[in-house]
């Protein structure tokens, strides 16, 4: 594809590149849609040398046409895996958000999360709480920026926040909810970890309960298989027996 | 005395647990910018959680009640089972859905339900949480409800309209086996009702010139049957998700390994869940649906009809089908590079991409994430032909884990 689109003369990366100048004014400069895409993803990384590379791949763009086809090129692989791990990470954040309830103020409800994201991602993930969480207010705080909706403007900033300290009563039916979906005879730690690794852990209200779970989940397991059926069944089951 | 909503909700969802599904994507992409109101669907779904099972967490997994008047001898929430009971009302559920959403710990809610009195009033209950949920509360955020299959056409095509997904469950692979442990529960109803359900489907798909088509259940329609509860061969019962994938349109079949539930009936052995033989069913279930193979294919060639534990469907199906390989990366159709052990979907389509700029080796190959071990006594590469690894004798042990053998509890 060659379709094409115009950037801004000097872009974002430009300034903190240490590659040469682009070239003379007078040429037009170009780059495929896809590669916005991937910049922009890119450019949220906590690698220090990622505008590098957004720089150095803008700068072979203007001779390498299908450089971004390439996909087993180095630089084209180092930005796919740093795109990728960015997108993870704003999934992620998607998913553990937690938000507990202020009280109320005004005519609307009013919530706060506290986060800690590995990537620079607040701005990039915040549309997605508005178009979610519309009829509420909310801000989501976090080491790295944070971002306020209310109702009528999302605001982000990159300044760090500091972590509130709220108590949310619907956690604890939460914790509940999480304890009892669980099904002992089923352990595999292992796959749970891998899609919620530990750096998330620490605010999620729920994760203090996993270590007692798996230790008790052996014994509940055995208890089921040790304790007879019963021989008795309830009242209400003999009665329906008596009906058909 | 009355049980607190903790408490009730503690029994309500101790009993759903042994329901697969927990998806929350393929629907229709909404939000809720517009209307103001609450929640979103974008395509993928969420996990918000995992339990230590290795599960998501992606739904308020409930049963509005776990009172049923039916016996089904696999099912926790049999009427002969001593379990705790309790019972949800209609807004207690709307709530803890609403909340929890708020919070952000779920996608949507995943209702399901004993039956009570009887089908037309528990599913008329059932519909009335997801009506107050879309029309009260405004809200867009995924719903699922289980169906009863006895309940009236009309109130399932109400469900459809408010439900991203319906599923009906045929509970075990064969007509039999339902027949035998689920006395109540009729194999041809159940049919009956997903094919209404597909019929309904379709008809609502079809593009009008005059108005806006009506959403009906984007989702489609799932199920999910029981395995190693009573003997039934692994080709069996893929034979039998074939059927269903292709007359009913379903969009999933799920697979439950047999789970010990408090209680269990006599009649049903008492084993450790067979994880790894569902996770095998999944993976040939897979192969079926997006990689070009035949059921039949994949089972061919398994004189009892059982998938190899030690190792996975499609690598079995290369072991056994080895003049099709090696597979020249270069060169092969997308159809075969589907076929490589170890090659997935998303590395095919790289490989196709790749290959018009250069020919491939294995270091492009190594670039792509690809595990060179698992693959290369299947390929032709630039520079690497598997001269004869793709003939030794003993290429399985190259791949196959030491066996162990599944205990009984």
């Amino acid at each position: 594809m060659v379709e094409t689109e115009h950037v801004a003369q000097s872009p974002p990366s430009a300034s903190q590149a240490r590659a040469q100048p682009p070239p003379s004014r007078e040429r037009e400069f170009t780059v495929p849609p896809a590669f916005l895409t991937l910049a922009e993803a890119v450019i949220c990384h906590s690698d220090p040398a990622r505008f590098d590379l957004a720089y150095r791949l803008l700068w072979r763009l203007q001779t390498e046409k299908h450089l971004l086809g390439d996909v087993s090129d180095p630089d084209i692989v180092r930005a796919h895996a740093l795109q990728k791990s960015v997108g993870r990470d704003s999934h992620k954040m998607k998913a553990f958000v937690r938000f507990k309830e202020l009280p109320q103020t005004g005519e609307r409800r009013r919530f706060i999360a506290w986060f800690e994201p590995e990537h620079f991602i607040v701005a990039r993930v915040a549309p997605f709480f508005q178009r979610r969480f519309t009829d509420m207010d909310w801000i989501i705080a976090t080491p790295k920026g944070s971002a306020v909706w209310d109702g009528e403007t999302l605001r982000t900033s990159d300044e760090a926040a500091e972590k509130p300290e709220i108590v949310d009563d619907t956690d604890d039916l939460w914790r509940t909810y999480f304890a009892h979906i669980f099904n002992p005879a089923r352990l595999k730690v292992k796959m749970m970890q891998s899609e919620m690794p530990k750096k998330y852990w620490k605010n999620l209200p729920e994760v203090d309960l996993i270590p007692d779970l798996i230790r008790d989940a052996e014994q509940r397991v055995r208890d089921m298989a040790e304790r007879e059926a019963s021989n008795t069944a309830p009242k209400f089951h003999a009665a329906l027996q008596k009906r058909r | 005395m009355k049980k607190s909503l903790r408490e009730r909700l503690a029994v309500l969802s101790d009993a759903a647990k042994y329901d697969a599904s927990c998806a929350s994507s393929g629907t229709s992409k909404r939000d809720s910018s517009k209307s103001g109101g609450l929640g979103s669907t974008e395509g993928s779904g969420i996990c918000h959680a995992y339990a230590p099972d290795g599960r998501c967490i992606s739904l308020l997994k409930i049963l509005m009640t776990n009172f049923c008047i039916y016996d089904c001898a696999y099912c926790i929430n049999r009427s002969s089972s001593n379990v705790e009971r309790a019972r949800f009302t209609p807004d207690e559920v709307v709530w803890l859905t609403l909340e929890f959403y708020r919070r952000n710990y779920i996608e949507g809610l995943f209702l399901s339900s004993g039956i009570i009195r009887d089908s037309d009033y528990t599913m008329e209950q059932m519909v009335r949480i997801a009506r107050d949920l879309r029309l009260k509360h405004n809200f867009r955020g995924y719903i699922h409800l289980k169906t009863i299959p006895e309940a009236s056409a009309k109130l399932i095509e109400e469900a459809g309209l408010f439900a991203d997904r319906l599923s009906i469950n045929v509970e075990l692979p064969t007509d039999a086996g339902v027949e035998k442990f689920a006395p109540q529960k009729h194999p041809a109803n159940i049919r009956r009702s997903m094919g209404a359900l597909k019929i309904k489907i379709d008809e609502l798909s079809e593009p009008t010139h005059t108005r806006r088509r009506k959403r009906f259940v984007p989702a489609g329609q799932s199920t999910q049957m029981i395995i190693g509860a009573e003997p039934t061969s692994d080709a069996t019962i893929l034979k039998s998700s074939a059927g269903l994938y292709s007359n009913y349109s379903l969009r999933r079949v799920y697979y439950s390994a047999f789970s010990p539930i408090p209680d269990a009936s006599k009649i049903l052995p008492l084993i450790k869940p067979p994880l790894v033989r569902e996770h095998r069913l999944y993976q040939a279930d897979w192969l079926y649906r997006f990689y070009g193979f035949g059921m039949d294919e994949i089972t061919a060639g398994k004189p009892d009809g059982m998938l190899e534990l030690n190792i996975d469907p499609k690598l079995s199906w290369a072991l056994s089908n080895r003049d099709r390989f090696p597979v020249d990366i270069n060169r092969a159709d997308k159809e075969m590079l589907l076929r490589v052990p170890g090659f997935g979907v998303k590395t095919v389509m790289s490989i196709l991409m790749a290959r018009k700029h250069r020919r491939l080796g294995l270091d492009d190959l190594g670039r792509l994430k690809v595990s060179i071990k698992k693959v290369k006594a299947f390929i032709e590469a630039a520079g690497w032909t598997p001269v004869s690894l793709i003939d030794r004798g003993d290429l399985r042990d190259m791949f196959a884990p030491p066996p162990e053998q599944l205990v009984l509890l």
